[in-house]
C-alpha cells in the first residue's frame, strides 16, 4: 500500500532509489602535448612512483592548453591512458574536434574545477568595462572535531577550515576547502584547499601522514623528508611546490 | 535490564572467542546471570571453547527463524552457575542473521539475564555488524601488533557510526581495550608493541592485558574457559579484567618481564 500525497508523488521512502548530491575529489591530467613520443613513458614513470595511489584513480583530462590545430585520436589516447590503470572519466576544454571525440568515446564534459590560473588583472565584461569585484565571502565557522578520526572515516569541511583536536588514524581521510589543523598526530591522508585554494595550509603536531595535498598537489609518505617525520610542521604551496617547514 | 557487551576486534584470530568465554565465565562467577552468544554463523567455535559442543540441539539461527524457542537453544554450563551459552549454526552462514531477529532475541534475553556477551566474528561485514549493533559496551580485543591495531581502529570507527546508539544519537557505546597475547620479553627486545604504543594509537581506556600463555591452547583443547585455570597467568589476568569492568581498581599484572627465581623454577609454575 503506497502512501500518496496530494501532489500525487510517491512517498520517497517507498522509491527504489535515492538521489543525493555528493562531492568527490579527482585528479586532473593536464594534457600539454598528446602526440609527444615521451607522453606515455613519462606517465608510466609517474604512476610507478606510487602505483597503489594511482591504481584505478578516476581522472579528468584537461585539454585547455591544447592549441586549436592539434589533432589526435582521442579514443586511442584514452585507451593508452587506461593501460596505466588510470581511469579517465571526464574531460574539460580543448578544440571542438577534441571535444566531439571525447564525447563520442563516453567521457563526461566536466565544469572547470577551481584550480584556475591566478588572474591578477581585474576581469572585464564584453563591453570592456571593468566588472564589479565579487562579493566578500561570508564567514563560515570552521568544522571542529574533538574525537579521534578512526581508520576508514572521511571528514570533509566544505567551504571552511577543518580543526581536529585529536589524532587522525592511518587509513582515515580529512579534507577541507580551507586549511586543516590537526592538534595531534596526523597519520592518515590530509587534503586541503580541495576546491582549488592554493593558499590553504596543513598544520599538524606530528607528521606521520600517508598523503598530504594542497589544491591537488600531493606528496606521499615515502617522499617526505625523514627529518620532518613526527615533528610539528606547516605545509603550504609556494610557487607551485609543496613546502613543508617545522613549526 | 540486561547489559549487552560485544567482544570485537576487526582482525581475526586475536582472542575474541577465548576472551568471550573467559569474560562471560568471570561475570557468572561473580554471581551475575550471564549468557554468551556465538555470532560467527557457519564457523562456530564458542561451543568448543565452552565445552558444550556435544549438547547442541537448537541454535541461534533456529530461534531467529522461529524453528525453536529460546529456552530450547540455551545451554546451561555444567561447571559454573548462572552461565548459559547460545550457540550458532554451523550449516548456515551470516546471511541468516536479520536485525529484527537479533533484536527480538536480545530483548528477550535482556529480561532474564544481567549480562549478554556477544562473541563477534572477524571483519566489518554483516556478522560483525549484527553483533555490535545493539551493544551497550564494547571490548576491543587487540594483539600488540600493527595490523591488529589498525583493524581495531577501524572497528572503533564502525562502532562510532554504525551502532544503534550512534544512529539514534544515544549515549555512545563504552569502549575499552583488551590487549591479548602480550609477551613482555618480546616487548623488551623491541619486537612487539608496548601497551603505551597501542594506547597512543587507539586512545581508549585499557581494560586489561592478557599475557601470551600456553594455558589458552590447553584450555581450548579440553573445552574449558581459561579463566577457570587458576594457576595460569592468562586466567588470572582475565579475572582482573572482569574486576576492572565491574568498577574495581585492579593493578595491571603480567606486563613486565618476571624474573624467575630459583625457587619458582624448582616448583615449575605453569605459565
Amino acid at each position: 500500500m503506497v502512501a500518496v500525497s496530494s501532489a500525487g508523488q510517491v512517498n520517497e521512502r517507498d522509491a527504489p532509489f535515492q538521489l543525493r548530491g555528493n562531492s568527490f575529489t579527482m585528479m586532473v591530467l593536464k594534457v600539454l602535448d598528446p602526440v609527444s613520443a615521451n607522453f606515455f613513458p613519462a606517465l608510466a614513470g609517474k604512476v610507478r612512483q606510487a602505483p597503489n595511489f594511482f591504481r584505478h584513480a578516476p581522472i579528468v583530462l584537461d585539454f585547455d592548453e591544447l592549441s586549436a590545430d592539434v589533432t589526435f585520436d582521442v579514443a586511442a589516447f584514452v585507451a593508452r591512458v587506461r593501460e596505466q590503470y588510470l581511469l579517465p572519466i571526464g574531460f574539460h576544454g580543448g578544440p571542438a574536434t577534441v571535444q566531439e571525440q571525447s564525447l563520442a568515446c563516453g567521457l563526461v564534459p566536466m565544469p572547470t574545477g577551481r584550480a584556475a590560473k591566478l588572474e591578477l588583472a581585474r576581469p572585464v565584461d564584453s563591453s570592456g568595462q571593468p566588472v564589479a569585484p565579487p562579493p566578500e565571502p561570508v564567514f563560515r565557522p570552521a568544522l571542529v572535531i574533538s574525537e579521534p578520526v578512526r581508520s576508514g572515516t572521511q571528514i570533509y569541511a566544505q567551504g571552511t577550515d577543518l580543526i581536529i583536536t585529536a589524532p587522525v588514524s592511518h587509513g582515515a581521510e580529512v579534507l577541507a576547502d580551507g586549511n586543516i589543523h590537526v592538534y595531534g598526530a596526523l597519520r592518515g591522508r590530509a587534503l586541503a584547499g580541495i576546491s582549488g585554494d592554493n593558499g590553504a595550509r596543513i598544520f599538524c603536531q606530528s607528521l606521520e601522514a600517508e598523503v598530504v595535498s594542497i589544491a591537488g598537489l600531493y606528496r606521499v609518505s615515502e617522499d617526505l623528508d625523514p627529518s620532518l617525520l613526527k615533528k610539528a610542521v606547516q605545509i603550504r604551496l609556494d610557487d607551485g611546490f609543496l613546502r613543508i617547514a617545522l613549526l | 535490564m540486561g547489559k549487552i557487551i560485544v567482544m570485537t576486534s576487526g582482525k581475526g584470530g586475536v582472542g575474541k572467542t577465548t576472551s568471550s568465554a573467559a569474560f562471560a565465565t568471570g561475570l557468572a562467577l561473580r554471581g551475575f546471570k550471564t549468557v554468551v552468544i556465538d555470532f560467527d554463523v557457519g564457523l562456530r567455535n564458542l561451543d568448543l571453547v565452552m565445552g558444550c559442543e556435544r549438547r547442541v540441539v537448537f541454535d541461534f539461527i533456529n530461534v531467529i527463524n522461529g524453528e525453536a524457542k529460546l529456552n530450547q537453544a540455551l545451554i546451561k554450563d555444567k561447571r559454573v552457575d548462572n552461565l548459559y551459552i547460545l550457540p550458532t549454526s554451523q550449516t548456515r552462514d551470516k546471511d541468516a542473521l536479520t536485525k529484527e531477529g537479533v533484536e527480538r532475541i536480545l530483548n528477550e534475553l535482556c529480561k532474564e539475564f544481567d549480562y549478554i556477551v556477544c562473541d563477534s566474528p572477524a571483519g566489518i561485514e554483516r556478522g560483525a555488524l549484527m553483533s555490535l549493533y545493539f551493544a551497550d559496551h564494547a571490548i576491543i580485543v587487540t594483539n600488540p601488533e600493527v595490523s591488529s591495531v589498525r583493524d581495531s581502529d577501524r572497528i572503533l570507527g564502525v562502532l562510532n557510526s554504525k551502532s544503534r546508539r550512534a544512529e539514534q544519537g544515544m549515549e555512545p557505546v563504552t569502549q575499552q581495550l583488551l590487549l591479548t597475547r602480550y609477551d613482555p620479553e618480546r616487548v623488551e627486545k623491541g619486537e612487539m608493541l608496548k601497551v603505551d604504543d597501542v594506547l597512543e594509537i587507539l586512545a581508549i581506556p585499557l581494560l586489561g592485558v592478557i599475557p601470551e600463555s600456553q594455558a589458552v591452547l590447553r584450555a581450548s583443547n579440553i573445552g574449558m574457559p581459561v579463566i577457570l585455570d587458576e594457576n595460569s597467568n592468562a586466567g588470572q589476568a582475565y579475572l582482573d579484567a572482569v574486576g576492572r569492568f565491574l568498577g574495581e581498581d585492579v593493578e595491571h599484572r603480567f606486563t613486565t618481564v618476571q624474573k624467575k627465581g630459583l625457587f619458582s623454577r624448582l616448583l615449575r609454575r605453569s605459565a
